[in-house]
């Protein structure tokens, strides 16, 4: 066989190698364009920041830019804070381009703009901290005798976790140790949802039997009976703001099969408001940040009401299908309150209300006005983005999947929105205006939920095919892939301080991921 | 053509619709006058198109009997717990159901090895390949053999040239698919052939894939999603062949779990 050409040797081999790699990095700004003038603007205030900056195009990256505007601050070399710029144009269709690396391949070369214009760049800071990526199983902690079914991470930290259970107990278990903490039984159903108060004091949990029931998160005791009053089983909870309660009255909303949702207060452990109005069960309540409670329906529609009266402001109809999952742009910052990564908690009661208010404020002002955006996911495979302040109509709609869309999230800092389909895809979207980015592939079954990281630059989902995947926000690729559950995964949830992933599903095992 | 022409320009009889319903009435009778009194040719064919129009007649009316079951009882939750936004669903559990199974089986190692037709009956040689003379002019002499069994033929297969070729696999007895069982749930699935791995009666003929009953088959599952505790996606498991595939006209298997 002397025509068969001899397999490339190893020198062969690596000089084919690297000439590919250097090949790729050709790609590179020509540096014969000069400079161009760049205007920063306050994304939150819409107010321009210093004069206008000649800056030359070879240079004008995302990394010099941060510099330039840190400067431009006046901001010390210790408290420098990475930026996202967004381009805007001035003219009517007002689109918005997110810089990606550099100037030039983002406006200059897409032909957008040239170096002879002003070029206005909005920047918003991004997280000053970074989160790692979960890499590795910490514990696989057995305890419950039924599938899990709900978790949630404490807002104060990522040191307890709760989880409601097939077996009728919910456990908080803690996660730096991996050991259970305390056992929450007194349901006589499955516990399908849970939520921490803001300030993390009392866990809430919703049952199949129709009840409410409230715990003491310190000593894992029931505080009260249950809450009575649903006719079918507990589908989800909301907690009122923490800046928005009233002193010493907290308040807790709760949605059901029967098609009602029921405000009770927490103290007197009575009904304050009955709020029904919708025709089907009721599949998700969220309460916003502006004295809004939003809720999603069987009956495909979403309906906003009051939180103070109980009267219906809104009925959003767009969707052809049920809806399944809301997401609120500031529901975040709402869950963890006055806790942020410093972890310094203020001392007095009142510095605490104005430290979540002053963090609401600042994560939800877009060009001086406070905007809690929403999203909802459907049956119908679409979500539509909505600003229910502003308008009845939704802003987009976020076509893509190809089956039911289950579980959809906004990231912390407000830029993304992550969608889990039954299609096996989770799939990214533009936060502000709802345009499609990227889809993460990888799972082999329906993907049935999502969980950013407080950074915002990761995203971990969980699938039916029992593993949980955590993706890069920014790349769009898979960043770790966590096998180890022994059956589907029901629920996960990242620790609001980017600590460490806790996750349940069907094989009865709760399991503490961390890097 | 000149029908409809004739139609636009003078407009259908007055009795058009009349006649089209009474002779769609009739139909029934003058099918039954074909069935009855056709021959030879015409019968053949008369009869392989109504045999078609059966069948699909038949589809039809079962999808629709499908359609028309009411769900029994929506609003009974299952017995497993599930969480808050599956329990309004109706899953379609085969796959699921096998997948689990699959797993918890597989935690009992005794399992391994055990098939469920450990022992088959012999086939000579002489029922297996039948011999075929072939060559013209110098070469009236040589002969192949052809095997009178079904069997699998890979993708990958290229064949060589006739005049070295041996063994000859009647196209008529290829099977790509086996209608795959599994044992403790009973479900059935249609599943592609990956290859044969081992034929009980001789190891020539797992090398030339020939199904006969007790057979170890490997199936692709890839369509079913299961994923190994590691995290790999499962594609290919064990099937042993479970009927005889020459008389049947089919290849039915039960998965080794």
């Amino acid at each position: 066989m002397s025509t068969l050409v001899p397999p490339p040797t190893k020198r062969q081999k690596t000089e084919i190698a690297e000439k590919a790699r250097l090949q790729q990095e050709i790609e590179s700004i020509p540096d014969n364009l000069g400079s161009v003038r760049v205007q920063f603007f306050d994304q939150a205030t819409g107010s321009a920041t210093g004069p206008a900056v000649s800056v030359p195009v070879a240079d004008a990256n995302v990394k010099n830019l941060e510099t330039l505007l840190n400067t431009l601050q006046g901001n010390e070399d210790d408290e420098r804070v990475p930026y996202r710029f967004t381009y805007q144009s001035q003219d009517k269709d007002n689109q918005a381009i997110d810089i990606l690396a550099d100037l030039y391949h983002s406006l200059l070369q897409p032909g957008l703009r040239t170096t002879e214009d002003t070029i206005s760049l909005y920047f918003t800071p991004q997280a000053v901290f970074r989160v790692k990526a979960v890499s590795r199983c910490a514990a696989s902690i057995a305890g419950h005798g039924e599938a899990i079914l709900a978790t949630a991470f404490s807002p104060v930290s990522s040191s307890t976790m709760v989880t409601g259970s097939g077996d009728s107990t919910a456990r908080v278990w803690d996660c730096d140790t991996g050991t259970p903490l305390h056992t929450l039984k007194g349901h006589t159903s499955w516990v399908l949802a849970v939520a921490y108060s803001p300030n993390g004091a009392i866990i809430a949990t919703g049952s199949m039997d129709n009840s409410v029931r409230l715990w003491d998160a310190k000593k894992g005791q029931s505080l009260g009976g249950p809450l009575k009053g649903h006719a079918k089983w507990i589908t989800s909870l909301a907690w009122e703001p923490y800046h928005a309660q009233e002193t010493g009255r907290p308040r807790l909303a709760s949605a059901s099969k029967d098609s009602t949702v029921r405000v009770w207060d927490v103290v007197s452990k009575r009904i304050d408001i009955v709020l029904s109005g919708h025709k089907g069960s009721v599949t998700c309540v969220r309460w916003g940040g502006m004295g809004k409670i939003y809720t999603a329906s069987h009956d495909k529609t979403i309906k906003v009401w009051d939180a103070k009266q109980g009267t219906l402001i809104q009925t959003l109809q767009a969707h052809a299908h049920r809806v399944n999952h809301l997401a609120l742009s500031t529901d975040f910052v709402l869950r963890t309150a006055y806790h942020d990564h410093t972890k310094k908690v203020p001392e007095a009661d009142a510095d605490k209300v104005t430290a979540a208010r002053k963090r609401f404020e600042q994560a939800a002002t877009v060009n001086n006005k406070i905007v809690e955006r929403l999203v909802s996911a459907s049956d119908d495979f679409t979500m539509y983005l909505w600003e229910p302040e502003s308008s009845n109509k939704p802003v987009a709609r976020l076509l893509g999947h190809q089956k039911e869309v289950n579980h959809v999230t906004f990231s912390p800092d407000m830029a993304y929105i992550a969608s889990a389909g039954f299609d096996n895809h989770v799939k990214l979207w533009n936060g502000r205006d709802g345009k499609f980015i990227t889809t993460f592939r990888g799972h082999v079954g329906a993907v049935y939920q999502c969980c950013f990281s407080a950074d915002s630059r990761l995203l971990v989902s969980s699938s039916k095919d029992t593993t949980l995947k955590v993706w890069n926000v920014r790349t769009g690729k898979l960043a770790m892939d966590l096998p180890g559950h022994k059956d589907e995964v029901f629920a996960v949830d990242w620790s609001p301080d980017g600590e460490k992933v806790g996750s349940g599903g069907k094989d009865k095992a709760v399991r503490i991921w961390r890097n | 053509m000149y029908i409809e022409r004739w139609q636009k320009q003078h407009g259908k009889r007055l009795d058009h619709d009349e006649r089209v319903r009474k002779r769609q009435a009739r139909e029934a009778h003058q099918q039954s006058k074909d069935a009855q009194n056709l021959r030879g040719l015409r019968a053949k064919l008369y009869q392989q198109k109504r045999h078609a129009e059966k069948i699909q007649m038949r589809k039809r009316i079962k999808a629709q009997e499908e359609k028309n079951v009411k769900s029994s009882a929506p609003d009974e939750p299952s017995k497993t717990p599930l969480p808050q936004y599956l329990l309004d669903r109706s899953q379609a559990t085969n796959a699921k159901a096998l997948s689990s199974a699959i797993k918890d089986k597989r935690k009992e190692q005794a399992a391994k090895f055990a098939v469920p037709l450990p022992k088959v009956k012999g086939i000579s040689e002489e029922e297996m390949f039948k011999v075929v003379n072939t060559g013209k002019k110098t070469h009236k002499k040589s002969w192949k053999r052809m095997i009178t069994k079904p069997t699998f033929v890979g993708n990958d297969f290229t064949r060589v040239n006739p005049k070295r070729e041996r063994f000859i696999r009647p196209m008529g007895l290829r099977y790509k698919k086996a209608n795959v069982t599994h044992p403790e749930l009973g479900v059935t699935v249609q599943l592609p052939i990956i290859s044969v791995k081992k034929n009980p009666q001789n190891p020539l003929y797992t090398s030339l894939g020939v199904l006969t009953k007790g057979t170890i088959v490997e199936v692709n599952v890839s369509e079913l999603g299961l994923v190994t505790t590691s995290g790999r996606v499962v594609w290919g498991k064990y099937a042993q062949i479970s009927n005889n595939p020459e008389n049947d006209g089919c290849v039915n298997a039960v998965l080794l779990v």
